[in-house]
């Protein structure tokens, strides 16, 4: 199925992902491509099967409330691009 | 509610503080409202329309440590960034782990707003980039909530209504984020302290049909939370935050109208009066022929009104999806019921036991149960002095305009249930007067000494002893000649006269009773 | 017998019997890498002073009397793994520079053993990729034949223990990373079942997927890896809880009575044939060996690829989400706002592969899309586990082909994702299953290597590298490290 450029655009702000031209260009072929292989999964007839999202038998796993050392500010912040005291500084939010 | 909203500065607007404070505030809403720009829409609104609201509460559950690692959950106060790990920072390559009573509180909560609890449930992620949310994601419930289909019953106007609670769900808080301007540029400064500490995020209904009734609502959740003793519910601290759903219909009308959101409401206070702000603005489009926007829009508690947010609400698609590094949760019966059986009395119980147990009237019992500080309180004074409804009158009366007068609630005063208990047994015991007692309560409410002492120092005890009240009512009665006579020529108003002179030499000391039989026996030996 | 050529049980020996020191030993692997890295290109770090500090410790502890199943021996981690104070970038830019405060739990635990970290390896950023030319850094090139891939994503893991560069090395496998490379490169690689190996600090890319595996030269090596790695972590919430065996003691006896299946929807159209003879002439000796052969068929299986190219990016999406260039990572310069420093630090600090699979993933989620595949997906990857299920109450472990080729020449299949795609086959439906399977070397088709996969119910890693060990002593296979260039 063909995926259209509005579409690519959307997915492309949802993802936070910019994008040139060129990589609209190539994305939306591909995409499409890709898409069009994974319809060979609508072949298949799943209204009774139930999805699995994931294969362990594991269920209720949970820790005491118990408080654990927490890293320094300086190792906080050790990695970060920019600060701005002991904060993590980031460019203006634009509502 | 978007996590936006969630992580967004608060404004610093210190909310009100007690129950009868917040009605007192109420009643005086209303004639500034009617005093603004607003006054036909007041009307309108008040006519017309009939407003259907929903509300969306955030909780935060007072846990020892994070919802999903190990980090002390009590960040208010500390410097930024100092309750942080590699996990609520969304290093790569952490994993969450589950914090058991995060997932009891979340529980007992539901149980208490008359939830039900599927034997299933599990966690979901939440895909939102925004600054404040450090996975990109919030691990929310989409689907398969911890608790749903419960209600809770309000008391507004003495009338009791049941209000729908959807779900109750857990997820986590998100970080701190702060614009600046000063210093030149424009920023943001992200404090990632908060982020990972447990929600409950609580959906009504839309079941509330009047401002009022979603102030009482909060209320009442607000109380629900901390007698449970798993939140603060302190709104000014941010540890208990709510969005209101509003929309207007033409009274008597099923349809729903256009829903407008409003966020940023940290007080009760600021629910009334964003909802009655909202009720006349949007009565005034729709008497205008306008369609109401469907739109966000944040609430200035400054400027008293809400405010369209530019949001791309419409561009939002959280593509929520099963967590996979959370198994999912089973609750047995056996969970649930031993879960059941931790949970305090509620205040819909304690209520009808103020009541039963102590013939309270039902506004009396409403009022006393409004606040966990106020039936606290009085708990505690009538276990040393076993007067409920004396008790329970001094406390909405005295105490309650005391505690307005210094704008603190009732267990904020100086006055301490043992001075009150005290001070009502010296009244009883006929050492001061009912009228006396009022002004010693606010002495001690100023002075926090405890009423005895206080009535020593000042030498407010009341004269009983005959004797020395016998001298000061022959006195009476020689200066007075006159109304000694009208007396005996049955003139028995004379009898008040003479009273009220011997009072005056007493200064109001006098035990009244005493000094009237005396009066009496010396006048008739006349 | 140069150093660098020895297995770890060799090396172990040599050290404990005080032949050797673990210095020595290390130095030799230095001395290695500094002379053949530069062709092969494995490592992305390679960290000498940890590594001479690691073996002098761990001398002294010999000195002391001390043993540990790892004491001594000199391994390479994949940089996926994070390793406190050694820059973790998991091939990607936006990762260059990202120094982690703390370790992955396998890492802990190879520390514990006494084990001495070499570096960190090459691979496809964030691990999507099957040829390790995803790497944002430098492509590693096939010890077999520097024109050609290692496979991938864990290439230069994989790389490093064929060419000599590390006595073993840690990878990881969400759809074949483990064994597609060590099938290209010749050495045995192991993907665990799910849970079975903790996933904390290793940085995710399809959380339900994800595994962590051990690449050795040979099957007993890769035993004593998985047993060192293997085991509950409080700190992932998705491993298992079940006690880990001793699997290098009970690799002997021969396979009579064991029940072998061989799924017929393995032998793809397009699989080379050097590749269907090496494998079949491996199922012979299996049978020789006293194993109950027969065919099995897994139906499902074609829809693999399509179900796991729409769950792995989905996750991934999320996964993600994280390197926003606010807390760490790569931030664009002069970005004029939050918004525009997402969209042009994730479009710069992301290479084309990642860009694609997150756009993929994000569609796939995306609302009016994901009951038409993401969930459909999860529905296909139900029916995939049941084929499975149903094969194993009737065979005790499956046989098949790791990757339908050999190493295929560099830039050959960088212009079409599908057909990169198309090399993980048949090492994708194991993973959408959870299953542990193995890859390890059958022989050699125009001089490279041809991988045998070995695939076992979950928790059924004692069985297959059981019958991995009985092939190994059967076969003419012996572990080789090829002369480089």
């Amino acid at each position: 199925m063909a995926i259209s450029r509005e579409e690519v655009e959307h997915v492309a702000f949802l993802a936070r992902l910019g994008l040139t031209d060129d990589e609209k260009r190539t994305f939306q072929e591909q995409l499409s491509g890709i898409l069009e292989y994974m319809r060979a999964l609508s072949e298949l007839d799943t209204s009774a099967i139930p999805p699995t999202a994931q294969v362990i038998p594991l269920r209720n796993v949970m820790r005491s409330d118990d408080v654990r050392p927490s890293l320094s500010p300086e190792a906080v912040l050790a990695n970060a691009p920019d600060r701005e005291d002991d904060f993590l500084r980031v460019p203006p939010v634009l509502e | 509610m978007s996590v936006r909203a969630i992580g967004a500065p608060r404004s610093q607007q210190s909310a009100e503080t007690t129950q009868w404070f917040e009605c007192n505030e109420a009643t005086h809403c209303r004639p500034r409202l009617h005093s603004s720009p607003y006054n036909k829409g007041a009307m309108v609104a008040a006519t017309a329309y009939e407003p259907v609201i929903g509300l969306e509460v955030h909780v935060q559950l007072q846990t020892k440590s994070k919802m999903f690692c190990g980090c002390s959950a009590a960040y208010a106060g500390a410097e930024p960034n100092t309750h942080v790990c590699p996990v609520c920072m969304a290093l790569p390559g952490v994993l969450p782990v589950i914090n058991r009573q995060a997932v009891e509180y979340a529980f007992m909560a539901g149980l208490a707003l008359n939830c039900e609890i599927p034997e299933a449930s599990k966690f979901d992620r939440k895909n939102y980039p925004y600054p404040d949310l450090v996975k990109g994601y919030q691990i929310s419930q989409y689907d398969r909530p911890f608790n749903v289909n419960g209600w809770i019953d309000i008391d507004v106007d003495g009338e009791t209504r049941r209000i729908g609670i959807t779900r109750a769900h857990l997820e986590e808080d998100t970080a701190k984020l702060t614009h600046k301007r000063e210093r030149g540029s424009l920023r943001s400064l992200v404090d990632l302290n908060r982020a990972g500490v447990p929600l409950l995020e609580i959906v009504s209904e839309p079941d509330i049909r009047s401002p009022a009734e979603g102030r009482a609502y909060l209320q009442k959740l607000r109380l629900t939370v901390q007698t449970l003793g798993v939140s603060t519910g302190n709104m000014e601290e941010g540890a208990m935050r709510c969005d209101v759903n509003v929309s207007l219909r033409p009274v008597g009308t099923e349809r729903f109208g256009t829903k407008v959101e409003v966020k940023n409401l940290n007080s009760a206070r600021s629910v009334q009066r964003a909802l009655e702000y909202e009720m006349i603005r949007q009565a005034e489009v729709l008497e205008r022929g306008e369609r109401v926007a469907q739109e966000t829009r944040g609430w200035d508690d400054d400027r008293g009104i809400t405010v369209s947010q530019r949001s791309k609400e419409d561009a939002h698609d959280y593509r929520y999806f099963p967590e996979p590094d959370l198994p999912p949760i089973f609750v047995g019966r056996e969970w649930v019921d031993e879960l059941r059986a931790r949970l305090p009395e509620l205040p819909d119980a304690r209520r009808e036991r103020y009541m039963r147990d102590f013939g309270l009237s039902h506004y009396d019992a409403v009022q006393l149960t409004s606040s966990l500080g106020t039936s606290t309180y009085f708990e505690s004074v009538i276990a040393r002095y076993a007067n409920p409804k004396i008790v329970a009158n001094w406390i909405q009366g005295e105490l309650f305009r005391v505690a307005r007068s210094l704008n603190v609630e009732v267990e904020g005063t100086r006055v301490t249930p043992d001075h009150l208990a005290e001070l009502l047994t010296l009244v009883d015991d006929g050492t001061v007067s009912q009228a006396m007692a009022k002004g010693i309560l606010e002495e001690v409410a100023q002075s926090g000494q405890p009423p005895k002492a206080l009535i020593a120092e000042r030498g407010l005890a009341q004269i009983s002893d005959t004797s020395e009240l016998d001298r000061a009512v022959a006195e009476a009665i020689a200066a007075n000649p006159q109304a000694a006579a009208d007396y005996k020529a049955g003139k028995t108003s004379a009898m008040g006269f003479l009273t009220g002179q011997v009072m005056k030499a007493t200064r109001g000391k006098a035990n009244p009773g005493v000094v009237n039989d005396l009066l009496k026996r010396q006048l008739d030996r006349i | 017998m140069a150093l660098h050529e020895l297995t770890i049980h060799e090396s172990l020996a040599e050290l404990r019997a005080g032949n050797i020191s673990s210095v020595e030993l290390t130095d030799a692997y230095l001395e290695r890498i500094a002379q053949v890295d530069p062709q092969v290109q494995a490592y992305l770090t390679v960290t000498a002073d940890r590594a001479r500090a690691d073996a002098h410790r761990a001398d002294e502890a010999r000195a002391r009397g001390e043993e540990a199943p790892l004491l001594g021996v000199p391994i390479a981690l994949k940089d996926i793994f994070c390793t406190t104070g050694i820059e973790t970038t998991c091939a990607s830019r936006i990762l260059k520079g990202f120094v982690p405060p703390y370790d992955a739990t396998v890492v802990a635990k190879l520390a514990e053993a006494g084990a001495v970290l070499l570096g960190k390896t090459n691979m496809d950023e964030f691990a999507m990729g099957s040829s390790t030319e995803n790497s944002a850094f430098m492509a590693t090139h096939n010890p077999w034949d520097l024109d050609r891939v290692p496979g991938g994503s864990s290439g230069g893991s994989a790389a490093a223990v064929a060419a000599g560069l590390a006595a073993a090395a840690l990878g990881t496998d969400t759809g074949g990373s483990i064994r597609q490379p060590a099938a290209l490169c010749g050495v045995v690689g192991i993907k665990p079942t799910y849970g079975r190996v903790s996933r904390y600090g290793v940085i995710a890319f399809a959380s339900s997927l994800d595994q962590v595996g051990p690449f050795a030269r040979n099957v007993a090596d890769c035993a004593l890896m998985l047993r060192t790695i293997s085991g509950q972590d409080p700190f992932d919430s998705t491993s298992l809880p079940e006690p880990v065996p001793d699997y290098a003691a009970r690799l002997d006896g021969d396979l009579h009575g064991m029940r072998i299946g061989i799924p017929d929807e393995y032998f793809v159209a397009g699989m080379e044939p050097g590749v269907e003879t090496a494998v079949r002439r491996a199922i012979d000796t299996l049978v020789e060996l006293g194993a109950e052969v027969g065919a099995v068929s897994l139906p499902h299986s074609q829809y693999a690829l399509a179900t796991y190219y729409l769950i792995a990016p989905a996750e991934a999406s999320a996964n993600l989400a994280r390197y926003d260039s606010v807390k760490y990572g790569y931030r664009a310069p002069h970005v004029k706002s939050v918004e525009d420093s997402y969209m042009r630090s994730r479009g710069e600090g992301f290479g084309t592969e990642v860009k694609r699979r997150i756009r993929l993933g994000t569609y796939a989620l995306s609302s009016g899309y994901y009951d038409a595949y993401y969930l459909k997906a999860q529905k296909v990857r139900t029916l995939i586990k049941a084929d499975f299920d149903a094969a194993f109450q009737r065979f005790d472990a499956l046989v098949a082909p790791t990757s339908p080729s050999v190493a295929f020449p560099l830039g050959a299949r960088t212009q079409d994702p599908l057909t990169m795609y198309l090399s993980d086959v048949c090492t994708l439906p194991p993973s959408l299953a959870g299953l542990p399977a193995l890859s390890m070397p059958c022989g050699l088709s125009d001089g490279l290597p041809v991988g045998l996969q070995i695939i076992g119910p979950a928790l059924g890693e004692e069985t297959i590298l059981r019958v991995a060990a009985a092939y190994e002593r059967a076969s003419d296979w012996r572990p080789t490290i090829p002369a480089i260039g």
